[in-house]
């Protein structure tokens, strides 16, 4: 027996810290630790301190004296703010430590509830942390979304002032933007990754946890453009209007880098944990497709983030200290921001795409009871996406006056996307064939992003197309597109994600019949809010608009009273979400959808280590229906404490058929 | 086993008796019902054509969505546990299989890269499809040539008149917070707020901005360029119909980005030479004090007195620079 004599037999106690010789202060109890209270302390302290600083150095400068802002000591004040939140949490006592070559405290391990307001190194807490950080982000941008849709009930301005209106038409696109970038990789995929590919940590847990409180401290700087009277360019935040910009302008652009170095640190961390820290015998071809996915995912990120940070940084430089990179008469450019921008702004998209196909693609054998079809193309297609991403973005700028002969080389590649992309339609109608499937809300939920990312895949080809672009380009049809792939893919992605696996995350199921509401109401109305809006791009209506003409006032109110209704349907998740984890918990089964993924095997609630013992892996999670299949993986015995009944119950699954 | 097998040809020959009648019928109504009021109309040639580019994506599309609803409808309506489907068969035959896979990542690429195929050949046979083109444009309608020489000669009213000739008229699109306004540099480089336009005529509409990005949407001509300071971006249309469009901003460019656009006309060849010249002796006293008719018109930043850049050197389009306004030789 090889497996026998591979098998670890390092035991869960071995990866507690080394014996220490005296309590560091980050280990104390309570009041005198720290935790979100003395992060909210810090990160006060260092807006103060930040922005008087910036006065100081700065209020004597000709062109900042009688302008009545001062951009300086909003860029200083929000650093400071960041700075210090992070210094009051404990992401920096690592480095600095070791920076003055002291000994590094350890990160305190605390129980009970109060890990999760600390600076935890657990990747489930951060993980459970990450849930809590993009359900705030989602209900500001989809308040945000109310707000543009009431605005948009009448073809005059009569709510908001056009002042308001496009600040909030800017703060929900670059919210909504900077949530989705994290919704699953955050949440979900710093709960699983370990879990599914055997691995009892995360490879650089300091590194996960401080991008978990960069996300929260990027919250607080975008949503800082409010109270600084917002900002005028929406979520792309072109210049020169972006110079014209007041101080609002630097929460965007701080936002986005402050936004980008957690995204960059997550991406680094899940990328290196998944190719370093797989469990013997998870060859790559063993893999769980998620975690290709989220292997794609945190590819992009790493590799496209930086640009956005540095195009971020320029227009800081180019609105605090008077550089030029992207004023025109200076010699700079303001196509510079937009190639910028987009060469991060569309591989963002599929970091937008990737994770929801993952999720389907990991949640329809379970519901099918069939194995994943064609696993090979399915994974090919993620990092064919992944390559590809990096090679269109020039489609954002197809009538901005480039190169015109750039525009059929981009045309090409644009629609060369959709090949990978399409694969995740092969793969899902694979696996649906023959199949006997249960429609659980998880299914529900991966069942519509089939027919909603259908159409927005498809009107991708039309946005694609230059001469139909040149009707489309900058319109309500672009806006439902991606509205269709976004919301219609990676959120319902998010919520099946979340439907399936919170089970196994908090050890309480969610209520079915509310699940039930909430699944139709947003599948509905999503449907009804977005789908009218092809038609009111095709027929003229720009984007960011608070006028339109009046004869698209119909369509405009049938949107957006559905897009009311579904704002309804997330109210409903939430309710739900608190009443089936906190009000009236039912206790969930070890495995509720009898999976076969390895995540489903650990002993539940899963212990801090993971895995008693690292199984080794003897086979793909996918074997459904099929009598006399490998087990999954080898716990190392009944004594193992992994839970013993449901490693049992994969090997029989064969015939378990009902 | 037995069972399955014989059971597959029958569910695909069915799903693809559906997918069949059902686009058919879609792609039929919606090519003889819809199709010819599908935006942007036929105001233009470029509009016709882009009109005819987005009916055939569409009729390419239609099969396509709804060939995966009716396998998902079958699906969910044959293969359900509550309705007693079949039972799943897993292992190998499950797993893979080459010929479907083969033949979807053939299709699919068939039908892309002749989509791409097609897209190149529409843009450069329509000279950009009414798209802005940059200061270079590559793609020029046989009148191009003659437009941009009437712009920087400053003449040319007969070009829009004389019998047999290709007919052209140059016009500049000037977008600032938060308005449009045009200047017809062969009548004098008069500046008006109203757009008219000569039916029957090759415009080239030369899109520049003042200050930050604006984008020139002529809806109904299926035009659209953006304005970039700076910059001088071409797009080319072929007017056909006489009647009325909307020019809007489409991109977002400040706090009244939704209250810029205004109303345009294409009149008679006639109607737009009289209304021209009337505009251009109504206007001479203004126009004078108008910079002189360029490409571009950034202030120049380092003469802070005024002056423009570059000062009213107007030069042909340059096939070497790219980006950027013209250089004046210094």
């Amino acid at each position: 027996m090889t497996i026998s004599a591979e098998r670890p037999t390092e035991v869960a106690t071995s990866v507690a810290p080394p014996a220490r010789v005296s309590t560091p202060w980050t280990q104390r109890p309570g009041w005198m630790s720290q935790h979100l209270g003395t992060a909210i302390v810090g990160g006060f302290l260092g807006y103060i301190l930040g922005h008087w600083f910036g006065n100081y150095i700065s209020s004597s400068y000709p062109y900042i004296v009688n302008s009545g802002q001062n951009s300086i000591a909003v860029t200083l004040a929000l650093t400071g703010m960041v700075v210090g939140w992070l210094l009051g949490i404990g992401a920096l006592n690592y480095p600095l430590a070791k920076l003055i070559g002291k000994d590094a405290p350890a990160e305190s391990e605390v129980k009970g509830w109060s890990k999760y307001f600390r600076y935890s190194t657990d990747h489930k807490v951060v993980g459970m942390q990450y849930v809590v950080g993009v359900l705030l982000f989602m209900f500001t941008g989809g308040l945000l979304a109310m707000a543009i849709r009431t605005e948009l009930l009448n073809p005059t301005t009569h709510v908001f002032g056009p002042g308001t209106y496009i600040e909030i038409v800017s703060e929900h696109g670059t919210i909504m933007m900077m949530m989705a970038t994290s919704i699953i990789v955050g949440p979900l995929g710093n709960y699983l990754v370990p879990l599914m590919i055997g691995s009892r940590r995360m490879a650089f847990p300091r590194i996960e946890a401080f991008s978990f409180w960069i996300f929260i401290a990027g919250y607080m700087v975008i949503f800082s453009a409010l109270p600084y009277g917002g900002f005028s360019t929406g979520w792309t935040g072109y210049a020169p209007l972006q110079t014209q910009n007041g101080p609002g302008m630097i929460s965007y652009l701080l936002g986005f880098a402050v936004i980008g170095m957690g995204m960059m640190a997550a991406g680094f961390n899940i990328a290196v944990s998944i190719i370093n820290y797989r469990a013997p015998g998870m060859t790559w071809s063993r893999v769980p497709i998620f975690v290709w996915s989220i292997l794609a995912t945190a590819s992009l990120l790493t590799l496209a983030t930086p640009v956005l940070f540095a195009g971020g940084l320029f227009g800081i430089l180019d609105k605090t200290v008077q550089t030029a990179f992207y004023v025109d008469e200076h010699g700079g450019s303001s196509y510079l921001w937009q190639n910028l921008f987009w060469f991060f702004g569309h591989p963002e998209v599929y970091i937008m795409a990737l994770p929801g196909f993952g999720i389907v693609a990991e949640i329809l054998p379970v519901f099918t009871r069939k194995p994943l079809f064609a696993y090979k193309v399915a994974a090919s297609g993620m990092i064919g996406v992944a390559l590809l991403s990096f090679f269109v973005w020039q489609h954002h700028l197809f009538q901005s006056g480039i190169n015109p002969d750039m525009r059929p080389l981009f045309m090409l590649t644009t629609e060369l996307i959709s090949i990978p992309t399409g694969f995740i339609f092969l793969v899902g109608m694979g696996t649906l064939y023959r199949a006997k499937i249960r429609f659980e809300i998880p299914m529900l939920f991966a069942m519509a992003l089939f027919f909603n990312f259908l159409i927005g895949g498809v009107t991708g080809v039309f946005l694609s197309d230059v001469p139909v672009n040149v009707t489309v380009h900058g319109g309500f049809f672009v806006l439902s597109h991606f509205h269709y792939t976004i919301m219609g893919g990676l959120l319902f992605a998010f919520m099946a994600g979340l439907y399936f696996w919170l089970p196994k995350m908090t050890g309480r199921m969610m209520n079915k019949k509310l699940g039930l509401i909430h699944f139709w109401m947003m599948f509905v109305f999503f449907n009804l809010t977005f789908f009218p809006m092809f038609i009111i791009g095709l027929l003229g209506q720009p984007r960011r608009v608070f006028t339109y003409a009046s004869n698209l006032q119909g369509l405009n109110d049938f949107s957006s009273i559905s897009a009311f209704l579904l704002g309804l349907s997330f109210l409903v998740f939430a309710f739900n979400l608190v009443w089936s984890m906190w009000i009236s918990p039912e206790k969930a089964p070890a495995n509720p959808w009898d999976s076969l993924g390895l995540e489903w095997q650990t002993a539940s609630p899963v212990p801090a280590h993971n895995f008693d013992r690292i199984p080794v892996i003897m086979t793909d999670p996918y074997h459904y229906s099929e009598p006399g299949a490998p087990a999954l993986a080898d716990f190392g015995g009944a004594s193992s404490g992994a839970a013993t009944s449901d490693s049992h119950s994969a090997k029989n699954e064969g015939a378990d058929n009902d | 086993m037995a069972n399955n097998s014989q059971d597959t040809p029958r569910d695909l020959r069915k799903m693809t008796g559906i997918w069949v009648v059902l686009s058919v019928a879609a792609d039929l109504l919606f090519w003889f019902l819809v199709g010819p009021h599908v935006p942007p109309g036929r105001m233009t040639e470029t509009a016709k054509n882009n009109q005819l580019d987005f009916n055939i994506l569409l009729v390419i599309a239609l099969p396509v969505i709804i060939g995966v609803w009716v396998y998902m409808g079958y699906a969910i309506t044959h293969w359900s546990a509550k309705r007693n489907g079949p039972e799943p068969v897993g292992g190998a035959s499950a797993r893979s299989n080459k010929k479907a896979q083969v033949w979807w990542i053939a299709v699919t690429s068939f039908v892309v890269l002749f989509l791409a195929g097609f897209g190149t050949v529409a843009l450069i046979v329509d000279h950009g499809s009414g798209g802005g083109e940059g200061p270079n444009p590559v793609w020029m309608p046989a009148g191009a040539a003659r437009a941009e020489t009437a712009a920087i000669n400053g003449t040319g009213t007969g070009i829009l008149t004389e019998p047999g000739g290709e007919h052209v008229l140059p016009v500049q699109v000037i977008g600032q917070q938060w308005k449009f306004t045009y200047r017809y540099p062969t009548f004098g480089g008069f500046e008006s707020s109203q757009l008219m336009l000569p039916a029957n005529t090759t415009i080239a509409f030369n899109v520049t901005s003042l200050d930050v990005i604006h984008s020139f949407w002529a809806y109904q001509l299926s035009v659209k360029a953006d304005a970039n300071p700076g910059v001088n971006n071409v797009a080319f249309t072929e007017t056909k119909n006489v009647g009325n469009f909307t020019v809007r901003c489409s991109e977002l460019c400040g706090l009244w980005h939704g209250a810029m656009f205004n109303y345009g006309s294409v009149v008679s060849p006639s109607d737009f030479v009289t209304w021209a010249t009337t505009t251009e002796a109504a206007n001479h006293a203004n126009t004078k004090d108008l910079p002189p008719f360029a490409w571009t018109y950034t202030p120049d930043a380092n003469n802070a007195a005024g002056g423009w850049f570059p000062d009213g050197t107007v030069t042909p389009y340059s096939t070497v620079e790219t980006y950027g306004a013209k250089q004046p030789a210094s």
